[in-house]
């Protein structure tokens, strides 16, 4: 990253707030709080507007090298992870169903099974747990090699060489990341719908599986594949920009580097909450 | 020899520059930096450890803005941050103290990165000038491991290669032969001299070298202009002679205290 623009991204914390004495009173340790909160909002607004900026800029260039680099993060953060999402998928049907059937037979709703599973997996659970899943695996792997890249001097080497460190590190990674939340994501919610009904059959549900879809198709509207698709590429920009930043544009020492991993992983939580939130307003809205 | 190295006119200008520790950008290291580099030049800067040579090469590089003054690098003001003069900045080379390679590459890859990136070639199409490189300065054997498995000569070596991959013009290099063995050091020396004097990669032009040390005295009969940092001053001593002949501290000091490149010469 280049000097000016590091010096521009960084924040107070660690600096000034964090290592400030403890507050005399709670209103003032709330008020730390929530300026420490601006603070860093204010840097990952600004690295994202960069990373936009440079994706915009530089779509054109190098591209025999980013293409590549863009690949390799979807076969990462996408193709590596599908084993466990197929897993996961399984036993997501398992619980909703699991937890579903025997109420819904009580109170002789069953039809409403398939508005459920859309309700529940399409557009709570899958997303989400896809976004923590890829957070998990391959965001805090993010924020140790690019903290330790940054503490080992290879980003004042990629600039000795000419080379944007936004281009050539963080671009490949937030797009890769958003194609593989959004697709993992379509994997996870058609295996766990699909484990549904197989969960339902072996608790013997009166339900044919052209019933279930039926049912499914009922409750799916254009609007569920609109935000769903907004949702988890917003996802994965979020944590791909959290975990980039925490990494990459303060200067950091190896010691750091866990600090910044828990940091990352707190944010991208928060950020992620957040836009789950504003799409739930969405659908009201709707 | 190409237009820049026939003509006298600096590469390099600083005027009145100041100059913060990469560490700590509120701490001025060096201050009032007066210099000119002329095409062809071969100079040595002297200073102990922690006089802020690193942070000079930073500087000169682009890596860090100047505090205060004035640096021009081919006629531009630095630091160049912005896409349309990325052409000037690529015209120097920097090759870092450690090497400085990047651990998720493999040596090859770390070497054709400048070439592909900047000119937007695939690895295949990289391949015959880097397998060059690497033949040229040794590395042939080390091509597809990482740098965490080479030594620190060969890192060093690598990260030569990786400067000299885009064939600049001015080659600023951080204390080269720090830590390095005998052998290592002399080729060092001898692969610096050819540079200097016209290289078969570079087209038998010469390249404009600075070079940073802790002890002048291995440089005396292969650099051309010296110079000296110490306590925030930057002194230019235009030959080994004026640097024998100074009383500066720090001349003394490095001539008569052990050398911490290897010991006494």
């Amino acid at each position: 990253m280049q000097k000016g623009m590091a010096t521009t991204l960084e924040t107070p914390r660690g600096r000034g707030l964090a290592g400030m004495r403890l507050p005399e009173s709670p209103t003032r340790a709330a008020g730390q709080l929530f300026f420490r909160a601006l603070f860093t909002l204010q840097g990952l607004g600004a690295f994202a507007l960069i990373t936009l900026a440079v994706m915009l800029r530089k779509s054109g260039t190098a591209g025999k090298v980013i293409r590549p680099a863009i690949i390799a993060e979807i076969y990462r953060a996408g193709v590596r992870l599908l084993p466990m999402f197929l897993f996961v998928a399984l036993g997501l049907g398992l619980v909703v169903i699991g937890q579903s059937v025997s109420w819904l037979t009580r109170v002789g709703a069953i039809e409403y099974l398939g508005s459920i599973m859309v309700l529940v997996v399409v557009r709570e659970l899958g997303p989400l747990i896809a976004a923590l899943l890829v957070l998990a695996r391959v965001g805090t792997a993010h924020v140790v090699e690019l903290g330790t890249a940054r503490a080992l001097g290879e980003v004042e080497a990629l600039e000795a060489l000419g080379i944007d460190p936004m281009h050539y590190i963080v671009v490949p990674r937030v797009v890769g990341m958003s194609v593989s939340v959004f697709a993992l994501t379509i994997y996870l919610i058609a295996g766990a719908l699909l484990s549904g009904w197989l969960w339902a059959f072996v608790q013997d549900v009166a339900l044919t599986p052209g019933d279930y879809f039926r049912q499914l198709a009922g409750a799916l509207g254009v609007i569920d594949f609109t935000l769903l698709a907004f949702k988890t590429l917003a996802f994965g920009f979020v944590i791909a920009v959290v975990t980039c930043y925490q990494g990459l544009a303060q200067p950091l020492r190896i010691e750091e580097v866990s600090g910044a991993t828990v940091r990352a992983v707190a944010q991208s939580v928060a950020g992620c909450i957040g836009i789950d939130a504003l799409v739930i307003i969405l659908y009201l809205a709707a | 020899m190409s237009d820049v190295l026939s003509s006298t006119v600096p590469v390099i200008t600083m005027t009145g520059v100041g100059i913060s520790s990469l560490r700590d950008d509120q701490r001025v290291v060096v201050d009032g930096v007066h210099w000119e580099i002329r095409p062809g030049d071969f100079w040595l800067v002297a200073g102990l450890q922690g006089s802020g040579k690193t942070d000079l090469l930073m500087t000169l590089a682009g890596l860090m803005p100047p505090v205060s003054g004035e640096y021009r690098l081919f006629g531009e003001a630095m630091p160049i941050y912005d896409e349309v003069r990325s052409d000037a900045r690529i015209r120097l080379g920097l090759v870092f103290e450690g090497g400085q390679l990047l651990n998720h590459l493999s040596v090859e890859e770390n070497i054709s990165l400048p070439l592909r990136y900047h000119r937007n070639l695939s690895h295949e199409e990289a391949q015959p000038e880097v397998f060059r490189l690497l033949q040229m300065l040794d590395l042939h054997e080390f091509a597809a491991s990482p740098p965490s498995a080479l030594g620190r000569n060969w890192q060093k070596r690598a990260g030569l290669a990786r400067a000299l991959a885009l064939k600049p013009e001015i080659l600023l290099l951080d204390n080269p032969i720090v830590g390095l063995d005998l052998r290592h050091t002399r080729w060092w020396m001898a692969t610096l001299s050819a540079l200097s004097h016209g290289h078969p990669w570079l087209g038998g032009r010469g390249v404009t070298l600075v070079v940073t040390a802790a002890d002048p005295r291995l440089w005396g009969g292969m650099a051309r202009q010296f110079a000296v940092l110490k306590d925030r001053r930057f002194a230019v001593l235009n030959s080994w002679g004026e640097v024998e002949a100074q009383g500066e501290e720090l001349v003394r000091e490095a001539i008569e205290e052990p050398s911490p490149e290897g010991g006494k010469n």
